[in-house]
């Protein structure tokens, strides 16, 4: 009663599939290309169509803090500054004017205050507050040029770099944050200073900044190089 | 049955011959196969991304039951290799997945079939008598028209199943931007769960859709690839 051909048929089509998934695949030299740039259609579909810069992310009450919040950073050992005091943010790229800020310049600067969900590319969220100065009053401050369309986050954190789109980065809740939870921003998350934006993933957030350059050409990013998805919003 | 009267009483009651009945249309028959090695890519892919963080709850907080809590699944079970590489697989497939499933229910919808398929209400009373038969409690098989209620309930079920991964997943993959749908679902976390609950479901739908094809009717088989059915339910409706 069986097919022959219709067994044929199925094996046709079940065997791609099952010999893609026999070794963890990642799609090889021939799939793996096509992938990034499925990949990159993603980022422009997440930028252009499902993002919104007037849409803002749920807040919290401050009751609602996650117990833990993990830390991460690619360094050996946690990244430190042997001499905080003279730490210095480079605001740098298509600007009428290179800025050289310090903390307290920063902290002098409008400040925002939210609680929020932050959402890992590994499935895990926690709600946390955060303070910091609004990227966008940043970007008021050095002038930003109407050519620049990206920004480069770069950090001391062995070269740990991110590339964001601007509209991202001028959204009303990025922030350059120097505070996490009523305090000072511990070294554990990125002191002195990182970036924050409930609107992306933990690894979009540059922590241990040292500067900040706007461009035109599209920056990567560390993760985002090595093929996690560049726009990261969420 | 409609086989016609025999002609020579004589002669001993031979077979009806088997009237091939014209049952799948070629976008049921394309989507149908579409979204089988689909899936499949989207579990194993899913499968690889759940090992990343195999929990569901807010960090600090309790965790859901759940049976897979810290699950080590073979390698042959994944597809991506590593995070970012099941990732793409993930958001790669999940298009053509979408794209396919819109296409069949625009199929359902345009072509009226959808009235062959959905489960409704009086369906109820014809689901109990099919049940029936297969517990042995009735002999014969009722009379159905080209799915019996059961397959009616189960397909009408994994149709429901298919939005509600699409629904859940776009939770997960845009929790801000769509913060109202993840709250729907009972946040990012219960939406993950959601999400990941799906997969089990299919899984079993597909192993007694599977079982069922060739215990019951193994011609349906032939009639999803080629379109023509021959087998012992070829009544139409």
């Amino acid at each position: 009663m069986i097919d022959r051909r219709a067994f044929l048929r199925l094996a046709a089509a079940a065997g791609p599939a099952s010999l893609v998934s026999a070794c963890g695949w990642d799609g090889g030299n021939t799939v793996r290309p096509l992938l990034l740039d499925v990949s990159r259609v993603n980022d422009w579909v997440g930028e252009k169509i499902l993002y919104s810069q007037r849409r803002l992310a749920p807040l919290y009450d401050v009751s609602q803090r996650s117990q833990q919040l993990p830390m991460y950073f690619i360094s050996p050992e946690m990244p430190m500054l042997r001499d905080p005091k003279s730490w210095r943010l480079q605001v740098a790229g298509l600007v009428r004017q290179p800025l050289t800020l310090s903390l307290d310049d920063l902290q002098a600067m409008p400040r925002t205050t939210y609680t929020v969900k932050h959402h890992c590319v590994e499935g895990w969220s926690a709600i946390a507050t955060w303070h910091g100065v609004p990227f966008s009053a940043i970007a008021e401050r050095c002038g930003m040029s109407p050519q620049a369309r990206y920004v480069r986050f770069d950090s001391f954190d062995s070269g740990y770099f991110n590339g964001w789109d601007l509209a991202s980065a001028m959204h009303p809740q990025t922030i350059l944050a120097y505070g996490l939870n009523d305090n000072p921003l511990p070294v554990s998350h990125g002191a002195p200073l990182r970036l924050y934006a409930p609107t992306k993933l933990g690894y979009k957030m540059t922590k241990y900044l040292v500067s900040v350059t706007f461009t035109a050409d599209r920056p990567g990013g560390y993760w985002e190089d090595q093929g996690y998805p560049w726009f990261g919003g969420v | 049955m409609s086989a016609p009267a025999a002609p020579a009483p004589a002669a001993p009651p031979a077979a009806p011959p088997v009237q091939p009945v014209k049952r799948h249309h070629w976008i049921v028959r394309l989507t149908h196969w579409l979204t089988f090695v689909l899936l499949v890519g989207m579990i194993t892919s899913g499968l690889q991304i759940y090992t990343a963080y195999a929990r569901f709850g807010e960090r600090g907080e309790p965790s859901y039951v759940n049976a897979f809590e810290g699950q080590r699944f073979p390698a042959w079970s994944k597809l991506g290799g590593w995070l970012a590489g099941g990732l793409n697989w993930h958001f790669t497939l999940m298009w053509p997945l979408i794209f396919g499933g819109l296409l069949y229910l625009s199929y359902l919808v345009a072509s009226g079939e959808w009235r062959s398929l959905l489960f409704r209400p009086r369906d109820i009373k014809g689901a109990i008598e099919m049940q029936k038969y297969y517990l042995r409690l009735r002999k014969e098989h009722p009379a159905q028209g080209k799915h019996n209620p059961l397959q009616k309930l189960a397909y009408t079920f994994i149709i429901f199943l298919g939005m509600l991964s699409v629904l859940t997943g776009f939770a997960i993959y845009k929790p801000t931007q769509f913060s109202w749908l993840t709250a729907l679902f009972g946040g990012f976390q219960a939406a993950r769960y959601w999400h990941f609950w799906a997969v089990w479901l299919f899984t079993a739908f597909l192993i007694v859709h599977v079982i069922l094809v060739f215990v019951v009717d193994p011609s349906s088989l032939r009639a999803m690839i080629t379109g023509w059915y021959r087998g012992r339910f070829p009544s139409h409706d």
